[in-house]
């Protein structure tokens, strides 16, 4: 009978302790912790000592303080009086308006562009690609200053503004329209707004299950459609047109009256909104070359034209592929906001920045800046997930 | 009997027949392309008025009406606000691109010693160009040269202050020169940080990879403007007292930092592409971790994500831009800054200065996109499916 011999691991044999991995692995980490500790330490004692000696209390007892300047551009009561704390929540108010405007825009421009990028329409495949490739490769600071000294204060003054329709006018210090005066019942509308609204959501839901079951379809947009506009509509006539507006007015220097946007928000929305809309064009298009094409081929087969094989097949997969990066571009337009401090935009940083200068308070207004940005790109890529996973492939 | 063979077998194939009119031709190509059906002819008027509404104004705004040469302001300004055009004159004010084009190229960098930027962009450019053609051999040195010995000497070129250079200190630095050393920088300073740190994420030290992870993800969830505002302000902060960094320097760090953390997550991306049984492979080659790493799996993987790569450093080019917020001049930044010059203020220098800034920059972007989509066919190995 064979025998082989089998090497027994006699403890002697095993290689020197310097040679094992886990042991390196082990020894390296303590190395990171034992250095980091060290530099870590040697910053605190630094800046402890050179805070001690500008005479800067840390902590966030400052946000107490009255603030003392202006900010030009606030959706909440705000005056020099009030606090610092105040002053940064109206930064940051209006930190999310002008990404939450921009991210709309932008994705409806992006979308539409994207898709042009693939028509088959060979002027309207041109000019979006031309789109594409020059916002794509200049700075989104120069898009914001292109149309703040560029564009928006070269316009005329308010005297010459320009004309446009619905009462509204744009001129150098804005975009002036027409702001509704509600008047008594108006909350009706409000109501059947939020009931048409909600009915919609119900008629979808009814004719999906109902397709579903039986195959038999709904006209499902028009109903809505007629529900949303029809409702609110009905309100307004039944309760007797409670609404007037207040219309700009020219006077001699200026115009009164109205709602005004300002120009340094216009130009940041604007500029956002055509910079993030070249990146989002390419997502979508990369999505829907992503989709296989025998899904489109498939479809027509079905019978299907093709405006609803890009709706009901071609779109739904690309999503998918869409979804991820698009919520990365997002995340990327409300950081680029922070650029409002260029020209002058109060929004978190730029009003982080004063407080900066008035109070010294360097570290803890840089962490309050990291602490909401983080906490932004948080939500916001909650949110996507929640949407991605809904939107995901649903597999057994 | 005559015997008349009647078949007759062609020998010759027969021409072929042109297709038809409607099927050739410039007519046909109009309707396929842009009148194939009622709603393609629409898409194609509204983009022909898009096309008009933009295209001949601008041709006649920054061509046609321009002023190309001039002195100050009045060559750019109509009658009422002081100058020599005629009243509704609009057009690009290139004179004043032509009158301070050595700023926006260097900045306040002493008029006496540009020739020492004019050195280095030379050399930047004589041993950039080899590296980027693949044909041209001795890619070894060339890339030491570049990366190692011409950042040295640039530096001493630049800043000076020896053999008799006067030392030029950086906040005389400017334009296009600032938006470049802080582009190469980053770049060069991002891309190995950026595989480390990608590589400390997939490590199996918990420690390592948690710090790898808390500053990737930290850094790409604020915006650029917070670090360079923390590089600006907060690190004189963690200093000893008497220590102090240059301005420019602590550009250099935040834009660095900041750039390797995506590029980060470009290589992890490339990483993960990677297949289980290349690592494997490499194990039972015997290979130890950083011969695994530089010999087999980066190889690849960096490979893999060459337009990500490109696309980071098209995103750190742009982002230098942002270094005017804590007022340092780059390209952009002098542009801006003489939007307020007296002496050639007018409603058209600001829209002028831009589209010429807005020019340079996009000839560098669109450049590195073109070369990335170049070296992404050279490199293709048809692995891909």
């Amino acid at each position: 009978m064979a025998t082989q011999d089998i090497p027994q691991d006699v403890g002697g044999g095993r290689a020197s302790l310097l040679y094992d991995p886990k042991v390196r692995g082990i020894f390296f980490q303590i190395l990171v912790v034992v250095a980091l500790t060290a530099f870590v330490y040697w910053i605190i004692g630094n800046t402890i000592e050179n805070l001690k000696r500008a005479n800067i209390a840390s902590g966030f007892a400052f946000l107490n303080g009255r603030a003392g300047f202006d900010v030009s551009d606030t959706l909440i009561q705000f005056d020099s009086d009030s606090t610092y704390k105040r002053a940064l929540l109206v930064g940051l108010i209006n930190t999310v308006v002008v990404a939450g405007a921009g991210i709309v825009t932008a994705s409806i421009l992006g979308f539409l562009i994207g898709i042009g990028r693939l028509s088959n329409n060979w002027l309207i495949r041109k000019i979006c690609t031309v789109y594409v490739e020059l916002f794509r490769n200049i700075p989104p600071l120069l898009v914001i200053f292109f149309w703040y000294f560029g564009v928006l204060s070269v316009l005329p003054l308010p005297k010459e503004s320009i004309e446009l329709p619905f009462g509204s006018y744009l001129n150098s210090r804005g975009f002036y329209f027409p702001k509704a005066v509600w008047g008594e019942g108006a909350w009706l509308i409000g109501v059947a707004l939020l009931l048409g609204i909600a009915m919609s959501w119900f008629v979808a839901r009814q004719a999906r299950q109902r397709q579903m079951a039986t195959g038999a379809t709904f006209p499902v947009f028009w109903t809505s459609l007629a529900l949303i506009v029809g409702l609110p509509l009905l309100a307004l006539v039944a309760t007797g047109f409670p609404v007037s507006f207040d219309l700009p007015q020219k006077s001699t220097f200026n115009l009164t009256g109205g709602l005004q946007i300002k120009p340094e928000f216009l130009s940041l929305y604007l500029a956002l909104s055509f910079y993030t809309a070249a990146f989002i064009a390419e997502i979508v298009r990369a999505g829907i070359r992503g989709v296989n094409k025998g899904q489109t081929e498939a479809s027509s087969a079905l019978g299907l034209r093709s405006g609803q094989a890009l709706r009901l097949v071609v779109v739904p997969q690309a999503m998918r592929i869409v979804i991820p990066p698009l919520t990365s571009q997002f995340l990327n337009l409300t950081k680029n906001s922070s650029l409002a401090i260029a020209i002058g935009y109060p929004d978190l940083v730029a009003v982080g920045g004063t407080v900066l200068n008035q109070t010294g308070q360097a570290i803890e207004i840089v962490v309050i800046w990291m602490v909401v940005y983080l906490g932004l790109s948080l939500i916001t890529s909650a949110f996507m997930n929640w949407f991605n996973a809904k939107m995901a492939l649903v597999e057994r | 009997m005559s015997q008349n063979d009647l078949h007759y077998v062609r020998t010759e194939m027969a021409l072929p027949q042109p297709a038809p009119l409607r099927e050739r031709g410039p007519v046909a190509w109009i309707r396929k392309n842009l009148f194939a059906n009622p709603f393609d002819s629409v898409l194609t008027i509204i983009g022909m008025i898009i096309v008009i509404m933009i295209l001949p104004p601008l041709v006649d705004w920054a061509l046609v009406q321009a002023q190309w040469t001039g002195t100050d302001r009045t060559f750019c300004s109509t009658v009422a606000q002081g100058g020599i055009q005629p009243e509704g004159w609009s057009g690009a004010c290139w004179a004043f691109v032509n009158a301070k084009f050595g700023q926006f190229m260097f900045g306040r960098y002493p008029i006496e010693e540009r020739w020492r930027v004019i050195l280095v962009a030379i050399m930047f450019v004589a041993l950039l160009v080899p590296l980027l053609i693949p044909r041209v051999p001795r890619k070894g040195l060339n890339a030491f040269l570049f990366l190692v010995v011409f950042p040295i000497v640039a530096a001493f070129l630049l800043i000076g202050g020896f053999f008799g250079l006067p030392h030029v200190e950086t906040p005389l630095w400017g334009g296009l020169l600032v938006t470049l050393t802080l582009s190469y920088v980053g770049i060069v300073v991002s891309l190995p940080l950026g595989i480390l740190l990608a590589l400390g994420r997939r490590s199996k030290m918990p420690v390592v990879k948690m710090l790898s992870v808390i500053f990737i993800e930290t850094v790409r969830g604020v915006p650029l403007i917070t670090v360079l505002f923390m590089a600006s302000v907060m690190l004189p902060l963690f200093l000893p007292a008497g220590v102090s960094f240059d301005k420019f320097l602590r550009a250099l760090i935040g834009v660095s930092l900041f750039a390797s953390a995506y590029m980060a997550e470009v290589v992890r991306g490339g990483l993960q592409a990677i297949p289980k049984g290349q690592y494997e492979g490499a194990d039972s080659l015997g290979l130890s971790y950083w011969q695994k790493t530089g010999l087999i799996i980066l190889p690849q993987a960096l490979k893999l994500v060459i337009p990500g790569i490109v696309n980071t450093f098209i995103g750190l080019f742009k982002d230098t831009s942002l270094v005017y917020i804590i007022s340092m001049f780059d390209l952009l930044g002098v542009v801006r800054q003489n939007f307020s010059d007296p002496a050639w203020a007018s409603p058209q220098t600001p829209a002028s200065g831009l589209v010429f800034a807005a020019l340079v920059f996009w000839m560098f972007c669109f450049g590195m996109s073109r070369y990335s989509i170049y070296m992404e066919h050279r490199l293709d190995t048809g692995h891909k499916r």
